[in-house]
């Protein structure tokens, strides 16, 4: 019981980072969406899957993908997001500051990049 | 009882994945659809999380380590790419 409640939480996270990856403005907000509130996702349906079957075998994996998924989610985002700023993806029209544009170099690339 | 309540969190599943897919599809920038790509692989491990409770086979969970494992170097690599790619 407790795990088919963590499992439907876990999948309506997964649920709500879809919406926002279908529904967001730009990449960013995108990126938002989709890692957080879907590694977490993720996570809580692994944490079912060790509640369900109750053995140190599996907890211990469990625990294992957990905390890698844990260390590479924002490594891939941070990644994806730098290579995107760098190229040249266009910002939301609605975006209130840019601290980057200030002090780093100026985005670089062109349409053909996209 | 409960399998039956899993198979519906199963099906409930394929809302997310609709979502990437349409992202993946549309994009408009290439960053885009790698983001949605990522994403379409984190649906996919709790698919294959969800899967290990119905069948009550562990063996899924191993499916789900690998998974991660291959979304995160082809993450990281399409981003190089796209960074020399840019620079050029």
């Amino acid at each position: 019981m407790t795990a088919l409640i963590i499992a439907a939480l876990g999948i309506g996270l997964m649920v709500i980072a879809g919406i926002g990856l279908f529904r967001m403005p730009d990449l960013l907000t995108r990126m938002h969406a989709s890692s957080k509130a879907g590694t977490l996702g993720a996570i809580l349906v692994l944490a079912a899957v060790a509640i369900h079957f109750g053995d140190t075998a599996i907890v211990v994996r469990v625990v294992v993908v957990c905390v890698f998924l844990l260390i590479t989610a924002p490594i891939a985002s941070h990644v994806i997001a730098r290579a995107a700023y760098r190229t040249g993806v266009p910002l939301s029209p609605e975006t209130v500051i840019d601290e980057l544009a200030e002090t780093a170099e100026p985005p670089q690339g062109d349409d053909s990049v996209r | 009882m409960t399998g039956g309540v899993f198979d519906i969190l199963l099906t409930l599943l394929a809302l997310p994945l609709a979502f990437g897919f349409v992202r993946l599809v549309r994009g408009p920038s290439l960053p885009d659809r790698v983001v949605a790509l990522d994403f379409i692989t984190a649906v996919a491990v709790a698919a294959a999380g969800v899967w290990a409770i119905i069948t009550s086979n562990p063996v899924f969970l191993d499916v789900a380590m690998v998974l991660a494992l291959i979304s995160f170097v082809g993450t990281v690599a399409f981003a190089r790419y796209l960074e020399r790619r840019g620079r050029r």
